[in-house]
């Protein structure tokens, strides 16, 4: 056993001193933990993906600062993402963490990198307890609390005239939030909650459940796979015309629109983000998208890319310095002084977004789905825990 | 009273493709004495087989060509390469090489194939439903499973009474050596058993496609589903396996259907359908843990066999 | 080759060496290996409680993850309470681990009791897959619990508080966690050694023969899966201590399969062999694909397991005393 952990050594030592060799200029080391892996990891590749684009725009730099992206795949496991942290802390001695896609992951990394006196910048998950009372000044989300995703969903239910609504998540955190953040806005009658277990691919059960509670319409929040196998048989079932769905931006991406095909058309959907938004940093990012990848980015790209130009912005005004000056560094994270990718943007008193909902429909474009934006719903909507979060 | 009968019916589908698992995985077990935790992955390689069928040919029945072939040679390759290396081990040996193979397959898989999950559609013919009572539509495709399922059931009852390699079957799962020592070529009929297995696995995953998505790892849960099933029938029983996957099939969407619905009359709406959602997936188990409280071999024991 | 004679003598030394493993990878600026470590050494618990069982019982339970995550659990949730200021069915929450780490033992053992007086009513397969249902009911249960986080799992603000040692301190807790596994296979030594371990080998060979001497094995067998479930209860407390964490995916299916292959990897029924089989998994499952990225062998490193599988099974088919077979040799 000793002689095996001394190889390990060995090994290990090896390879930290090739990282470092080749990095004469000791750049800053931003560790990312994502979910490359399992059905939910084409969410982790566009937020790689569009986080790394922002860095080789600059040619390996971030705001004039040269960088140093570790990035690691949690598999949507909690025990993964603690170990990678681990590792990310101790051995790489990382000055900021990001790249968490799930919020199962959140809760066990963000107090690491707390403990840490790190950085942590969430490119995605955003869960409720870290912007109400457990709210810190080096925690930033740079996309979305949770539940302004579900938040925007129940606002355009309401706004649709829907006056009865059957609601439907896995049965964990993010998906009570999910179902929390849409009764919060929506005005109408809840018919009936239905929960699933999480992973599930059969839905069979619950859609004849929603053909005899027959509401006005359905919102639902299944992630990734679960969403897309729910949408395909709901629309085998005949229900697709009759019983319309509202949903979140999770829900209906660009990766489920095309699993789904001609039948997604006419869905409504809400997001910060959509591709025909007109600005100028939009463009770039995805005209640079489409030339590097060969592929149409989701809202997770935008998010990376988003989270990317926000650090960027931050190593700009101290001139490189994070760990060094922390103020400097926590101060020009605050201002938020980028462009970002769904235009107007600001962070609330818990370092989460003040931004813009949209509200979305899929359309048939050239022979593919895509989403179109109809109007804007709810302007600088701010999320309903920040009046819990102590920070100044 | 229809959306009872609609759920019952999505209970016996469920049931029906538990049953096409189950049936391998019963007969490998009863008559070669091997727990095969890959004959989930089988059930992947025909899910992945349909997949490559449909962007070849474009038809879901050509893709049935590429499916039940691949998950036959699959099972062959498996069989000759490791499986029978087991029939002497005990169980402990069994499940820990058959791991072994289910760690390999989802990765080559994932190295073919790529992680992101794929979506198969329905064969337009079958994309309809039927009102098969007044004012309930069910999805053919579905009813076909149903189909499906008891027609392999007819047909496996059918070989297993009539033929003679149902004969050595019924004779194997009771006495092995026996049947060895008579001069049957034990090898031959080892193999054929495990790629009929195989097969009838793989094409439960190639109608599975269409319905769920296509994924590494898809078979995981449900092979523990189907050894619930079998355990619960009696291992090595053809019969028990139907049964078993009825029941566990019919338990496990009702009480996802109408345990919420139960409790709400005790318990705040939203509590209840939180707390329904976590017993009823606990519900086979229970109910699993019951019969074997009751009845530890099952609920149709092989006769003659002792229990391994 | 070792004599096996002197395999406690072994143990011993490893285990004194072991002590400074701290100063060695502070040495080499890798202090963050005492992590790995720690994890190593909570695991090579589990597994030597689970050898009780399946290398002396003969019991192939296949759900011995679930008593390691029932013992995390005891750990989180009182820690929970403690946080929170409110009580468990009027018991008030606490971090002092004289109370939470035999409180875990204790939970897991009562676990292990009411699960084991069914599943040892069955054998083989459905014994087999009786232990298996019985940790998917425990893992669904989890899930289910909402206060606790359900399949999000429960993060604990701090470690367990232990007589004025700093458990928070890493390598305090790594030496703890040493102290605790010396003890444990010290401990299970005893008892296989003892007429009651005897007896459960006994079963193991030949239940029939026990029976005819007037030796009944049930109680014997029970008492065995009580105690495999209590060592898996006290590696649970330790675990959700170092992770601050606690999850259902402690006791996911195939995490008891993990510890199955982590038993049979070292060599099943030996003494030292789990922790072998632990420290070698644990190792192959961190540093393997490290070593595919060293050699320059990209796709096999981020598809390690298309190697491991196979391993695998050629250490099944072929090598069935496993490491222990290899560093000992049994006397003629």
């Amino acid at each position: 056993m000793k002689k095996l952990i001394k190889q390990a050594l060995t090994l290990v030592a090896g390879t930290s001193l090739v990282a470092t060799s080749i990095w004469a200029q000791s750049p800053v080391k931003i560790g990312m933990i994502t979910t490359l892996s399992t059905p939910g990891g084409y969410l982790g590749e566009d937020v790689r993906d569009g986080f790394m684009l922002a860095v080789s725009e600059e040619g390996g730099k971030l705001g004039g600062t040269p960088v140093e992206v570790l990035i690691e795949d949690d598999g949507v496991n909690p025990v993964n993402g603690k170990q990678i942290a681990e590792r990310f802390i101790e051995r790489d001695r990382v000055s900021i963490i990001t790249g968490i896609i799930f919020s199962n992951i959140s809760p066990v990394v963000a107090p690491m990198a707390r403990k840490a006196g790190l950085f942590y910048i969430s490119p995605n998950s955003g869960p409720s307890q870290f912007a109400g009372a457990q709210c810190h000044e080096d925690y930033f989300v740079a996309s979305w609390q949770n539940d302004t995703l579900h938040e925007s969903a129940g606002i355009a239910a309401t706004e649709l005239g829907y006056k009865s609504a059957l609601i439907m998540a896995p049965n964990y955190q993010a998906g009570k939030d999910a179902l929390n953040g849409f009764k919060r806005y929506f005005k109408g009658q809840i018919v009936d909650e239905i929960y699933v277990k999480l992973g599930q691919t059969d839905y069979a059960a619950e859609i004849a459940k929603i053909r005899s509670a027959n509401p006005e319409m359905v919102f639902q929040f299944l992630p990734g796979g679960m969403g897309i196998n729910f949408l395909k048989q709901y629309s085998q079932a005949g229900l697709m015309g009759k019983i319309p769905q509202v949903l979140a931006a999770p829900s209906m991406d660009i990766k489920i629109m095309s699993a789904i095909g001609p039948g997604a058309a006419g869905i409504m959907n809400t997001s910060h983000w959509n591709h025909d938004l007109d600005n100028a940093a939009n463009k770039r990012f995805l005209a640079g998208f489409r030339s590097k990848y060969n592929r149409e980015p989701t809202v997770y790209a935008s998010q990376g890319y988003d989270t990317a130009k926000l650090i960027a912005s931050a190593l700009r005004a101290t001139g490189g310095k994070v760990l060094e000056d922390k103020t400097g560094f926590r101060a020009a994270l605050k201002a938020a002084n980028f462009e970002s990718t769904r235009g107007k943007f600001r962070f609330g008193k818990n370092n989460h977004p003040i931004h813009h909902w949209y509200l979305r429909e899929v359309v048939q474009e050239n022979g593919k789905m895509a989403n179109r934006i109809v109007r804007t719903i709810a302007e600088d909507h701010q999320d309903s825990y920040v009046s819990k979060c102590p920070l100044p | 009273m229809i959306l009872f009968i609609e759920q019952l019916l999505n209970g016996v589908q469920f049931g029906m493709f538990l049953f096409l698992v189950s049936a391998g995985l019963t007969l490998i077990f009863g008559i070669m004495g091997v727990i095969n935790l890959a004959h989930g992955s089988l059930y992947m390689v025909g899910a992945y087989g349909t997949a490559l069928g449909m962007s070849w040919t474009g038809s879901f029945w050509g893709s049935l060509l590429i499916a039940l072939p691949a998950s036959a040679l699959v099972g062959w390759t498996i069989e000759k390469l490791i499986i029978r290396l087991l029939y002497t081990r005990d169980h402990l040996d069994q499940v820990l090489a058959t791991f072994g193979v289910i760690l390999f397959l989802n990765e080559l898989i994932t190295i073919l194939f790529g992680r992101s999950p794929l979506f198969l559609s329905i064969p337009e013919e079958l994309s309809a439903s039927l009102e098969i009572l007044p004012g309930l539509n069910y999805p053919l495709y579905r009813l076909l499973i149903i189909l499906v399922g008891l027609l392999v059931a007819a047909m496996m009852r059918w070989m297993i009474t009539r033929t003679r390699a149902g004969m050595l079957i019924r004779a194997g799962t009771t006495h092995r050596e026996m049947v060895e020592a008579l001069g049957v070529n034990i090898t031959l009929l080892n193999t054929g058993l495990f790629v009929t297995g195989a097969v009838f696995a793989g094409f439960a995953g190639a109608m599975a496609g269409p319905l769920v998505s296509v994924g590494v790892g898809m078979g995981e849960g449900l092979l523990i589903l189907c050894f619930v099933c079998i355990v619960i029938g009696g291992v090595g029983s053809t019969k028990g396996a139907f049964v078993g996957s009825l029941l566990i099939g019919i338990v496990d969407t009702l009480g996802r259907a109408f345990l919420p619905d139960v409790l709400k009359v005790f318990l705040p709406p939203a509590t209840a359908a939180g707390v329904g959602a976590g017993v009823s997936s606990m519900l086979v188990y229970i109910l699993m843990a019951l019969v074997l409280t009751f009845r530890p071999e099952g609920l149709f024991p092989v006769k003659g066999r002792k229990a391994a | 080759m070792i004599s096996v004679h002197h395999e406690g003598k072994v143990g011993l030394v490893i285990l004194l060496l072991l002590l400074f493993l701290p100063q060695v990878t502070a040495a080499f600026d890798q202090a963050y290996l005492v992590s790995t470590a720690t994890r190593i050494l909570i695991y090579a618990i589990a597994a030597l409680s689970l050898n009780l069982i399946l290398g002396y019982g003969g019991l192939v339970s296949f759900g011995h993850s679930a008593y390691l995550g029932v013992g995390a659990y005891v750990v989180g949730i009182l820690g929970f309470h403690e946080f929170e200021g409110s009580t468990f069915l009027g018991v008030p929450g606490t971090l002092n681990a004289w109370v939470t780490f035999p409180l875990a033992v204790l939970i897991s053992a009562l676990f292990a009791f009411l699960i084991g007086a069914l599943c040892l009513r069955t054998r083989g397969i459905y014994f087999i897959m009786i232990t298996l249902a019985f940790a998917q009911m425990i893992f669904y249960l989890f899930v289910s619990l909402e206060q606790y986080g359900g399949d999000d799992g429960l993060m604990m603000m701090s470690r367990n508080v232990f007589s004025g040692l700093d458990l928070e301190d890493g390598e305090t807790y790594y030496l703890l966690t040493l102290i605790v596994l010396g003890a444990c296979a010290w401990l299970f030594r005893r008892i296989v050694d003892s007429r009651f371990g005897r007896v459960l080998q006994g079963g193991k060979q030949n239940e029939l023969r026990l029976t005819t001497i007037g030796i009944a094995p049930y109680p014997y067998k029970l008492a065995g899966f009580v105690i495999a479930g209590a060592g898996a209860g006290l590696a649970g407390a330790l675990l959700a201590n170092h992770m601050e964490f606690v999850s259902p995916d402690f006791m996911h299916w195939t995490r008891s399969g993990d510890l199955l292959i982590m038993v049979i990897l070292g060599g099943i029924g030996t003494w030292t062999g789990p922790i072998l089989g632990t420290t070698l998994f644990l190792l192959l499952e961190e540093f393997l694909p490290v070593l595919f990225h060293e050699l320059g062998w990209s796709l096999l490193s981020e598809h390690w397991r298309i190697v491991f599988g196979p391993t695998l099974i050629l250490i099944v088919l072929f090598a069935r005393g496993g490491l222990h077979a290899l560093l000992f040799h049994e006397e003629e």
